[in-house]
């Protein structure tokens, strides 16, 4: 079979990569369906591809604003008191007099911008990039569907997350700024925050912050019905579970955990807007004193409800930012070692423990709570028993690299470093995960350490990758390699001066929501590589700050190249699942005619085959039957 | 190509698109009123002697009203078995037996159930001041038998300035039988049937008084969460009245002439949100009304 019938779903025409990807979408479009106007194909579009790229576009702007935040936060965390230079001068204009007087940083506005990194970055950063955007746009192209299962749901959802978003955003500008309780918004803090005479009972940061989370969740939920549906019902023929692509499986996953562990936050939610508005006591204990003043509320509430249904969402997220990272990780590990992904059950198998385990461990985010022993005991066992498929599944994909002819690509470069990266960030989890050491590491910089190596140089790289690799099916064009590996360097090198010493930080003691960085504690402080806690403040702020240079060239790759890329044909990488048997980028409807899998997701470098790979489309021909049968009989006997 | 599926059943699942989406909403759903239901759970357990009400909501309403929506979702199977023999005759009579069944419980619990509430006082006593409320509290009388102590004194508030007005100095309360007789054995237990407040007043000094309100969100943990789990379950209600509504118009007619499964699909995929509303209720009316 030589490499033009894999391509069977569409005849190959000698114009194609000459036509340009745009053109030859619209042409299809004009085929199969009647013309939509402008509005109704770019902006409020139900075709899945659009909309997992306005999800990309959204969450990487909100990546990118997060990290702002964090940037800002960096300089007073290693200056404390300072004024910033040159930025300083106009942030006052830009969130209000109050914020940064002088360029200086208040203690009000660094919770604020802490709080809101926290938000921002895990629900309209990530969730929106990772599960909503390349779920919506490679899901459904992976299983052979033409579309997603309800695309006005579809399309609904992404909206929801837009309204959520902007109220976000919009929470900066309201008198007294933005939600400044922590990303946890425990209460009763965060119900007496901005509450009270003088201020407005909607538009104050916290009330705020509630509102568009209810929108976050409505969007969430949405798309995790969506995309269970699609891959229950619209899977191609032939394509059976086992035959899968891991990254499709990881989607499934995460749907499930969106689907049931945040509706109990959203009740949540709802109770402290209840709090807040309707000044009820869900979460507030009888006999509140706030500033000396006995509070005038019934009472009776328990702060450690709030915990409970904020956790119980908040670690199967933790889930949620991890496995779509994994699953674009596995995609592209097997692609270019150019053999089978190995343990591809083993990984299925791991990936749904965790799906259900994910369920029983919220509660070791509470050790310190005093919830009791006993408590404490089981959520410690489930914890660790966790960790047991996750690393199933980073075994797994060290093996997979284990005598592979590797092509060390941008999008390859960053999934290998996705396997140390959140090693790292595992392992240095199963400290926390003993309540007897987390009863000194707790809310130290060591927790930020440990979670960062998981969802920054983790899940970010993972996605990162997934950019780099699913670029040239969005557009028919690839993304430089180059400016790709000047993004990639000093991304990796940056990450680490960042977050490694910051479990030093977190071992001496430094903890996590210091306004002036651990200055006034520094004295007292050990000192490690001649730097103390503090003084590690400043290196780690440079890194970020470099960081975000490093990011320059991939914005101006990634919008250089969907005009001006190199052209490739439908399937560059030489894949083997589905979404390369599209057009690039596909029409509307995806495939013209639907595609039938054959066969398992990761067939490489087949023995007797022309070419290292074969796709799942490619029908199994007698010869390879019986020659299969060869080899196994004498194992089995 | 198109999307396959959206009416004929997927021959391996057995099922269409909208089916599995909507078992799937179902079950988001029953984890966010597992919270909530969990959140009445711990709040109750928590609640010191005295301090969870009992006996404020009427029961043979709340009763009614579950019948209402009991026999909504009855009728509601009834439409879409009409639509399966294809007498959309019917199938309009049923609907809007449905419809109205909804509309008549929301107007219930908005222009009845609720209100009432509003309209009701209750004042919570210090405990150093209870002994002198003996007369309305009977605490003597509650813990010879071993029931939980009287906290709150409740009823008809004559002078409702007194809420604001400072210079007010005390409540004047129509007395609620319970307040007004509380040695009778007849009050040892909540009434089944409702029995308004008495013409007996009660003068309760507002020094004495810890915290009063009307009887709103903010009353107490039992009254918050009242409020909440049923405003949420009428949202629900309210929801599924809007899009049988849709499905009743002669829009959805219109569907039912090009594919009558389609409309059908449309009603049992509905239907089975109304029974997933009907069954929140049937969780909401023991433990608020009864227990």
């Amino acid at each position: 079979m030589d490499a033009s019938a894999s391509l069977e779903t569409h005849p190959p025409s000698p114009d194609s990569g000459a036509t340009g990807g745009q053109d030859r979408h619209q042409h299809q479009g004009e085929h199969e369906h009647h013309e939509l106007g402008w509005w109704r194909r770019y902006i409020f579009s139900t075709d899945h591809k659009v909309i997992g790229i306005q999800y990309g576009f959204t969450g990487l702007f909100f990546l990118l604003f997060g990290f702002s935040l964090m940037m800002l936060m960096r300089w007073q965390l290693a200056y404390p008191g300072q004024a910033l230079p040159v930025i300083g001068k106009f942030l006052p204009h830009i969130f209000g007099a109050g914020t940064m007087p002088d360029g200086k940083m208040t203690p009000d506005f660094y919770n604020s911008l802490g709080a809101m990194h926290g938000t921002i970055m895990v629900f309209l950063g990530i969730v929106p990039l990772a599960f909503a955007a390349f779920g919506n746009f490679v899901v459904p192209l992976q299983i052979g569907a033409p579309d997603m299962a309800f695309p006005k749901v579809n399309m609904a959802s992404y909206w929801a997350v837009f309204v959520g978003g902007t109220v976000m955003l919009t929470s900066f500008f309201v008198p007294g700024g933005a939600a400044k309780s922590g990303w946890t918004s425990y209460v009763p803090l965060a119900a007496i925050a901005d509450s009270g005479p003088g201020h407005n009972p909607v538009f104050n940061g916290q009330t705020l912050w509630l509102i568009g989370f209810i929108f976050l969740i409505t969007s969430s939920l949405l798309g995790a019905i969506n995309f269970i549906a699609t891959i229950i019902q619209l899977r191609a023929k032939g394509l059976t579970w086992m035959r899968l692509p891991f990254f499709v499986w990881a989607q499934f996953v995460t749907a499930f955990l969106l689907l049931l562990a945040f509706p109990p936050l959203e009740a949540g939610i709802i109770m402290q807007l209840m709090d807040r508005v309707a000044a009820t006591s869900f979460f507030m204990p009888a006999g509140l004193v706030v500033n000396g003043a006995a509070m005038h509320i019934s009472g009776g509430g328990s702060p450690l409800l709030w915990q409970h249904l904020f956790w119980f969402l908040a670690h199967p997220e933790v889930y949620v930012l991890i496995l779509p990272g994994m699953g674009i990780v596995a995609e592209i590990l097997a692609n270019n070692s150019r053999k089978p992904l190995w343990g591809y059950k083993s990984l299925v198998f791991s990936v749904l423990t965790i799906g259900f385990l994910s369920f029983v461990v919220w509660a070791h985010h509470m050790w310190l709570t005093g919830m009791g022993s006993t408590v404490s005991a089981f959520f410690q066992t489930t914890t660790l028993i966790i960790s047991i498929p996750s690393v199933i599944i980073l075994s797994a994909f060290f093996i997979s690299l284990w005598g592979g002819s590797i092509r060390f690509n941008v999008p390859m470069l960053f999934a290998t470093a996705f396997l140390p990266m959140f090693g790292i960030g595992g392992l240095t989890g199963i400290p926390l995960a003993f309540n007897s050491a987390d009863l000194y590491l707790h809310d130290t910089y060591y927790v930020i350490a440990h979670f960062h190596y998981i969802v920054a140089p983790g899940t970010i790289f993972a996605l990162f990758a997934g950019i780099y690799y699913w670029f040239p099916k969005a557009t028919g064009r690839t993304m430089n390699e180059f400016w790709g590996k000047v993004h990639f360097w000093p991304s990796l090198v940056c990450m680490n001066v960042i977050f490694l010493p910051m479990f030093l930080q977190g071992m001496l003691g430094m903890h996590r929501r210091w306004y002036d960085g651990g200055q006034g504690w520094t004295l007292s402080g050990d000192h490690v590589w001649g730097l103390s806690g503090f003084q590690w403040n400043t290196p780690i702020s440079w890194a970020a700050w470099i960081m975000g240079l490093a990011q320059i060239p991939f914005i101006i790759n990634f919008f250089w190249s969907i005009k001006h890329g190199k052209k490739v044909n439908d399937n560059p990488w030489e894949a083997t699942t589905l979404e390369w048997t599209a057009p690039s980028p596909p029409p509307h409807g995806n495939f013209i005619t639907a595609p039938v899998a054959y066969r398992g997701p990761y067939e490489y470098s087949l023995p007797g085959r022309e070419r290292d790979f074969t796709m799942q489309n490619e029908p199994v021909e007698p010869a390879e039957r019986t020659r299969r049968k060869a080899v196994e009989q004498p194992v089995l006997v | 190509m198109e999307i396959p599926y959206t009416i004929s059943t997927r021959p391996d699942t057995g099922l269409w698109n909208a089916k599995v989406g909507i078992w799937l909403f179902l079950a988001s759903e029953v984890m966010l009123f597992g919270g909530l239901f969990s959140a009445y759970i711990f709040l109750r357990l928590d609640a010191p002697p005295g301090m969870w009400p009992h006996g404020l909501l009427n029961v043979p309403v709340g009763t009614m009203n579950t019948a209402i929506l009991i026999l909504s979702s009855v009728t509601v199977v009834l439409a879409w078995a009409e639509l399966k023999m294809r007498r959309y005759r019917r199938y309009w009579w049923y609907m809007l037996a449905t419809i109205l069944c909804g509309v008549i419980f929301l107007t219930v619990k908005l222009v009845y159930e609720w209100p009432q509430k509003f309209e009701h006082f209750g004042a919570y006593i210090k405990p150093q001041a209870l002994e002198k409320y003996e007369q309305y509290l009977g605490n003597k009388h509650a813990a010879e038998k071993g029931l939980p102590p009287r906290l709150e004194i409740t009823g008809h508030l004559h002078n409702r300035e007194a809420l604001t007005n400072p210079n007010i100095k005390e409540y004047e309360v129509a007395l609620d039988p319970v307040n007004a007789d509380p040695t009778n054995p007849a009050m040892d237990r909540p009434h089944f049937l409702y029995v308004p407040p008495t013409d007996k007043i009660g003068k309760i000094d507002k020094e004495d008084v810890e915290r009063a309100t009307m009887f709103l969100p903010t009353h107490s943990a039992y009254f918050a969460s009242y409020f909440t789990i049923t405003g949420l379950h009428g949202l629900h209600v309210l929801g599924g009245v809007l899009v049988f509504i849709y499905m009743w118009l002669p829009v959805s007619k219109k569907v039912y002439q090009r594919n009558p499964e389609h409309l059908a699909n449309r009603v049992e995929v509905c239907g089975l949100f109304w029974h997933f509303v009907d069954l929140i209720w049937i969780f909401v009316f023991p433990l608020f009304y009864l227990l």
